[in-house]
């Protein structure tokens, strides 16, 4: 117990004294919740269209005036020329074409029904696909209001129709900051944990303190817990403060579910990650090689972790590579404890896969870190 | 049990050897240390010095050969022996980024020692060294021959039987390298045995006993006095010569 309270209170000098580690620990979650969620919104707006008005009827300027005032398309030009307009795509200038036919009032009104020529820019498919469903829709509300009109004047065969109600639960306002904030803070714990740690004992392996340590009668489980513990208390801190200063008053999120469920499951999750800085600690001799160990590891498993797209849609195998990722189960936690107040019922094998990774990872760390060669 | 070992001996090694695949590094190394001798550990770059100080001290396992220090077998008790044994290794390891008393309280504490002999101790250490006005700066702010001196106060707190110091003078100049082996002395008479690997013949006249190894064997082991003799020359440095120009590696 004495021995570990030396090693403690060495680890957190020694951190407190880094001057380009506590500037991280403090300000990297803040810098980092503030921006990400901007970045990771996947909401489109702002969609460039062109539009070919062949028509210049009042149906078409009232569709045209329909489409910029929606809010996600910008009028990037209006062109005489279906030509004209595929230039602006090539140039990048525009995302969408809309062509309206000569007649479109006419033959709306008359033959009860006209075509629309939409051409999209697929590069950026989800932009593309999205942005052709919004058109289409507001292409369907314009066409449902001529009809409106007309079905009024005519006063009959009212058509029958299914109407569908959404109601969004847990998410109300479908902020995709709700869904990205508490994903965000998982990543930071997950990077300052694994990088701090690994670094930190592959750095005493550099200067050669580690083989000074190695002829003390200090046990291997003293010096592992002496090194853990630092950082585990690191990360509740940095998970506490993005949670309850960045994420509250930045965002808004309050947690619904149960806080002591939360925490606990931090804390093993933290024991998890905290084990895998160990492990790689254990194969590297430089610095240089852990972090690129742990560059490789953290990288496959933000992408793969469900964070920005939903793990249900990967392919089998790349679904198995997901879910052999420690990332993947907290970030379904937090998501779920935070935005849902989910119970322990409803994340209990969440639990015992976390300890199951945590066992492993300091297992095999334990078993890998030698005193002697 | 272990067989009976001999009180006085504390260093006692039977045909110590250590492989890395084809290398041999150290080749059925066999000698013996008594207490409170100043055991000299000579040889060039190369010749498994280290090696065998490593394999002593429990940081690496032989591959084959016994060895006991202060009287606990190197492959049964290597925890005891630990509490035994003090060690200043090559790269200067002291924490950088911990203060004078820092350190000092650091590895005092990690052998055991009361707060109340941390304090006795550091104290004493402080006084001793004359680092009065350095206690509170950071140990890399030292200048190198300070550091040693501090390396070795430190790897000498807690007592131990014997200290092991792997070219404990390497890059300072001899005045300085003359108050390190002040410090030795004070030790040894303190009953500290002294194992020590330098490069300065200087430093080999000074040890009771001096051993000096080539290609990974101990090739001499006496007094200086009679190693001179032996090879009748009357420098350090011509036994030294004479011995390792017969060397096939070289660092």
């Amino acid at each position: 117990m004495r021995t570990l309270k030396f090693l403690l209170q060495k680890e957190f000098k020694q951190i407190f004294r880094n001057k380009a580690l506590l500037p991280l620990i403090f300000i990297a979650p803040v810098v980092q919740l503030l921006i990400l969620p901007l970045a990771s919104d996947y909401e489109i707006k702002n969609i460039n269209i062109s539009i070919v008005d062949h028509d210049h009827s009042v149906y078409s300027q009232q569709l045209v005036s329909k489409i910029t005032a929606s809010g996600y398309f910008q009028l990037a030009d209006y062109s005489p020329s279906f030509q004209e307009a595929f230039n602006q795509i090539e140039k990048d200038k525009s995302d969408l074409i809309l062509e309206i036919p000569q007649g479109f009032e006419r033959n709306l009104v008359r033959e009860n029904e006209e075509k629309l020529f939409v051409a999209m820019n697929a590069i950026n498919g989800v932009k593309a696909s999205l942005g052709g469903a919004y058109l289409t829709q507001i292409i369907s509300t314009h066409n449902n209001d001529i009809r409106m009109k007309w079905s009024q004047q005519s006063k009959f065969k009212p058509s029958p129709k299914i109407e569908v109600t959404t109601s969004n639960w847990f998410n109300p306002l479908l902020n995709y900051q709700f869904f990205m904030v508490p994903g965000i803070l998982v990543v930071l714990v997950t990077m300052i944990g694994a990088y701090m740690c690994a670094l930190n004992i592959v750095k005493e392996k550099e200067v050669g303190t580690i083989e000074q340590i190695n002829v003390t009668p200090i046990k291997k489980y003293q010096f592992v817990l002496g090194k853990l513990l630092p950082f585990w208390v690191i990360g509740l801190f940095i998970f506490s403060f993005g949670l309850f200063v960045v994420a509250h008053l930045v965002y808004g999120i309050v947690p619904v579910g149960n806080l002591f469920l939360l925490y606990g499951y931090l804390a093993i999750y933290l024991v998890a990650i905290l084990g895998l800085g160990l492990l790689i600690s254990t194969f590297s001799d430089t610095q240089q090689q852990a972090m690129s160990i742990t560059f490789f590891f953290i990288m496959i498993f933000i992408l793969m972790s469900g964070l920005f797209t939903s793990i249900d849609s990967m392919p089998e195998w790349a679904y198995i590579i997901a879910k052999c990722s420690p990332v993947t189960y907290f970030i379904e936690v937090v998501r779920m404890v935070i935005l849902k107040g989910s119970g322990f019922a409803d994340i209990k094998n969440h639990f015992l896969i976390m300890m199951g990774f945590a066992t492993l990872l300091n297992g095999l760390a334990i078993l890998n870190y030698r005193k002697t060669s | 049990m272990k067989k009976q070992v001999d009180k006085s001996l504390v260093i006692k090694a039977e045909k110590l050897t250590k492989r890395f695949g084809d290398f041999i590094a150290v080749n059925e190394v066999t000698f013996e240390v008594c207490a409170g001798e100043i055991f000299g550990f000579l040889g060039a770059n190369g010749a498994g010095k280290t090696t065998a100080m490593k394999m002593l001290c429990g940081l690496s396992t032989p591959t084959s050969g016994n060895a006991a220090i202060a009287g606990f077998d190197i492959y049964k008790q290597p925890e005891q022996i630990k509490k035994s044994i003090g060690y200043m290794s090559q790269k200067f390891s002291l924490y950088e980024d911990l203060t004078v008393i820092e350190n000092i309280q650091f590895f005092g504490g990690i052998y055991g020692l009361s707060d109340k002999q941390l304090k006795g101790k550091s104290d004493e250490l402080i006084e001793t060294l004359g680092l009065k006005n350095e206690t509170k700066k950071l140990v890399s702010s030292l200048p190198l021959g300070w550091k040693q001196k501090l390396a070795f106060s430190v790897a000498v707190l807690h007592e131990p039987k014997i200290v092991f110091l792997d070219e404990p003078t390497g890059g300072v100049d001899p005045v300085t390298r003359r108050q390190f082996w002040d410090l030795i002395y004070q030790a040894s008479d303190r009953g500290i045995t002294i194992f020590v690997t330098t490069h300065y013949m200087d430093e080999a006249e000074y040890c009771n006993r001096i051993s000096i190894m080539v290609d990974g064997v101990i090739k001499a082991l006496d007094t200086p006095i009679n190693l001179k003799k032996a090879y009748s020359t009357n420098s350090m440095d011509e036994v030294f010569y004479k011995l390792a120009r017969g060397a096939e590696r070289s660092g």
